[in-house]
């Protein structure tokens, strides 16, 4: 039990909270039992304020990552909530099992994943994490839940994507898939314009199981949303010499303290993205990659956001449905324009969303950048890509956002008040609360 | 909550009505702050910012009358206030301030008093008890009105500056305090502005608008800088005027 000052990935608004490290049912129900404002908390990589309740408790989930059940030859393995991605890789991937959906980083909890109902390169294909998860058990203010999709669909659909508001998971049963290799087979393209990205990235739905496509939006004119698309599948026995399945490999490099504030500016992030660009084959097609390669690159530097210097950095990521393609190049276009650095701009494939009340994904594009706070204009640039958002009925990621404004919360998730009713038969009291859920007025406590 | 550009959502001013001060909370209105409490002395006026407040965007805003006059009753106001507001407070602006005729008062010992009283002990008073809360709360900024002209106490407005001067020093040891705490203190220097306080007056080098100077301000908030100067050159040009020798300065500062 100690206090500490919190945040997210981005390092930005920090909160001072008492942190606690449950390790059972009865250690969760004390923390109720205090009637102080909780919010669970995995390893804190969303980018904001969810993981996080100032002046209240935070239950980090990390003491519950033990494995119960790991059946190699369904691939169902059933774990405690704070296990990690990385953790879990490396007991199923020798036994020729992957995670259904990854995120660009492995150093992810289950119950994070769950949270957030996080997508990976093959939404398109595979869909979001939650639609992969068998089993749930949590802990909330009205009782002890093991709930599967059929058994209590609401609640285990607000749990998904509900960003740790409707309890504590303490339990996770997913079902994984199989894997020959601990190989993918990569296809590059390197395409000068957004629109030539756009049509390949979309043709691709069919045809690759992941795709992904790095776009630069600090060059403007004619080459403005340049990009890399990549696209993989997992390769198999017959596609390797000498094929292998071991699980992911250990990050060699840490940064070791905060950067100056201003390393990442506009020139630098410029000289970046160019040399990103031209450092990418122009067409190269079956390479084979390993699975940090492909799906981690980050996860190789331990504590890179500290690059981003003392002042922090957001990260940006909308969704729009597929009806609103121009609004990619209108945002792409707005935002080169308006100068403000971004790194790896990253354009992604949505398939259609899940069931879950908060999930994030729709079916169409994905857009996320990452931005370092310091340049004045960009809280207002950020606004008013709120509004192109909303006026293409999209939305914001609630796992990455720090600074949307609440009043436009509901226009972006339309069953808000179905989830909040949900949580009132589990949490009658808003006990579950976060900085988050208070900034965007979703929770008055 | 504060958002990761440290734009606050909810915000407590304690001396609102001032013009400055007016000028910022409307931009933090127009950016995030929807829930406010106005603490004031005149009811009227209270209501008359708040109405342009709401106009500009702010969904809830509650006032509370309190008299700067009275320190020892500071504590109850801060209280009332947070109670008031009903959610953590964001950011707590401390505006208050008298600018006083230090001529007509520098013989007298009760004005004298009452120019300590509103520009240094309410504040003092005020901090305890809004530092206590913050804490507790594990986050939130607390702004407050210092002035350039406590950098270096003048002849003329030894009343004003002096006290000044006691809150701006006494803010830096708050600051200290508050190291690891999630909480913040930031103490604003405006230079000279054109404003009611200050009508008749001649203009002196650098001096800004309301909204020049509300600009920095607002700007200074989204960073995590001590001491916010406006115009932020007014910085070098005090750190001079600190180095002149005492007769230098005297005659330099001298406006009569
Ligand atoms: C480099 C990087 C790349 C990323 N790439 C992607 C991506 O491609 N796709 C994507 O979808 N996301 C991505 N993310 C975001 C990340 O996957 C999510 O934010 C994820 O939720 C983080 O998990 P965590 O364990 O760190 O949880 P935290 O960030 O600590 O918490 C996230 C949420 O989970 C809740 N939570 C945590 N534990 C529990 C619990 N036991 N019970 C209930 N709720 C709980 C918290 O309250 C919070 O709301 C990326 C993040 C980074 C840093």
């Amino acid at each position: 039990m100690s206090k500490e000052l919190l945040t997210g990935w981005g390092r930005t608004a920090p909160a001072r909270a008492e942190r606690r490290s449950p390790s059972s049912v009865d250690d969760v129900q004390a923390a109720f039992a205090e009637r102080r404002p909780v919010i669970g908390r995995g390893l804190g990589r969303s980018y904001g304020d969810p993981a996080q309740v100032s002046g209240g408790l935070v239950l980090d989930n990390r003491a519950l990552s033990e494995v119960h059940h790991f059946d190699a030859t369904t691939g169902i393995i059933t774990a405690g909530a704070g296990l990690s991605l990385d953790d879990l890789l490396r007991i199923t991937m020798p036994a020729g099992w992957f995670v259904p959906v990854t995120p660009g980083t492995r150093q992810v909890t289950l119950a994070g994943a769950v949270a957030a109902d996080v997508h990976g390169k093959n939404h398109h294909v595979d869909g979001s994490f939650g639609q992969h998860v068998l089993r749930l058990t949590m802990v909330t203010p009205s009782g002890v839940f093991e709930i599967t999709p059929s058994s209590d669909p609401d609640l285990f659909w607000a749990t998904v994507g509900g960003m740790g508001l409707t309890g504590f998971i303490t339990q996770v049963t997913v079902q994984l898939i199989a894997i020959e290799t601990d190989k993918v087979l990569v296809d590059t393209r390197r395409l000068n314009s957004l629109d030539e990205v756009m049509r390949e990235l979309k043709e691709s739905d069919a045809t690759h199981r992941y795709s992904v496509a790095w776009v630069d939006c600090m060059t403007t004119g004619r080459h403005m949303g340049r990009g890399i698309i990549t696209r993989g599948e997992h390769a198999r026995v017959s596609d390797l010499d000498s094929p292998s399945l071991t699980g992911p490999s250990v990050a060699k490099l840490t940064v070791p303290f905060d950067a100056p504030s201003g390393l990442l500016n506009p020139l630098s992030i410029k000289i970046f993205n160019e040399a990103w660009f031209r450092v990418a084959p122009v067409h190269k097609d079956r390479q084979v990659q390993s699975i940090s390669t492909f799906f981690h690159p980050l996860d190789g530097i331990n504590d890179w956001n500290r690059l981003y210097g003392r002042r922090g950095f957001v990260q940006y990521q909308f969704a729009v449905p597929d009806s609103a393609s121009e609004m990619v190049v209108t945002a792409i276009d707005q935002l080169s324009a308006s100068k403000v650095p971004s790194f790896l701009a990253v354009l992604k494939r949505f398939g259609p969303g899940s069931p879950g009340h908060l999930s994030f994904p729709m079916a169409g594009w994905t857009l996320a950048l990452d931005l370092p706070v310091g340049p004045a204009a960009l809280p207002r640039v950020l606004d008013e890509l709120d509004e192109l958002v909303l006026g293409a009925g999209g939305r914001l990621y609630l796992a990455k956002d720090a600074r949307l404004d609440g009043r436009h919360l509901r226009a972006m998730y339309p069953r808000v008040d179905e989830f909040l009713s949900v949580k009132a038969r589990v949490d009658p009291e808003n006990l579950f609360t976060s900085d988050l859920a208070r900034r965007l007025d979703l929770i008055r406590k | 909550m504060e958002n990761a550009f440290g734009q606050p959502q909810t915000v407590i001013v304690f001396g609102g009505t001032s013009d400055i001060s007016h000028a910022v909370t409307l931009r933090l209105v127009k950016q995030r702050a929807r829930r406010l409490v106005l603490a004031g002395r005149s009811a009227d006026s209270l209501a008359a910012r708040g109405a342009e407040l709401t106009a500009a965007g702010a969904t809830d805003i509650t006032t509370v009358i309190f008299d700067a006059s009275r320190p020892e009753q500071a504590g109850d106001t801060v209280t009332e206030a947070f109670d008031a507001l009903g959610a953590p407070a964001d950011l707590v602006v401390i505006a208050v301030g008298l600018l006083g005729d230090q001529l007509a008062m520098e013989n007298d010992a009760a004005a004298s008093a009452e120019m300590a009283a509103v520009n240094y002990s309410w504040p003092v008073a005020a901090i305890a008890e809004i530092r206590r809360r913050l804490i507790a709360q594990g986050s939130g900024r607390i702004l407050v009105y210092s002035s350039v002209a406590a950098i270096r106490v003048r002849r003329d407005n030894y009343l004003y500056a002096g006290a000044k001067a006691g809150l701006d020093r006494f803010c830096e040891g708050v600051a200290d305090s508050l190291v690891g705490t999630g909480v913040s203190i930031q103490v604003v220097r405006p230079g000279m502005v054109r404003s009611k306080m200050t009508a008749g007056m001649k203009d002196v080098p650098f001096t800004t608008s309301i909204d020049e100077c509300a600009d920095n301000i607002v700007k200074g908030l989204g960073t995590s800088a001590g001491v916010i100067t406006s115009p932020s050159i007014l910085k070098w040009v005090f750190l001079a005027l600190l180095h002149l020798p005492r007769p230098v300065w005297r005659k330099l500062s001298a406006t009569k």
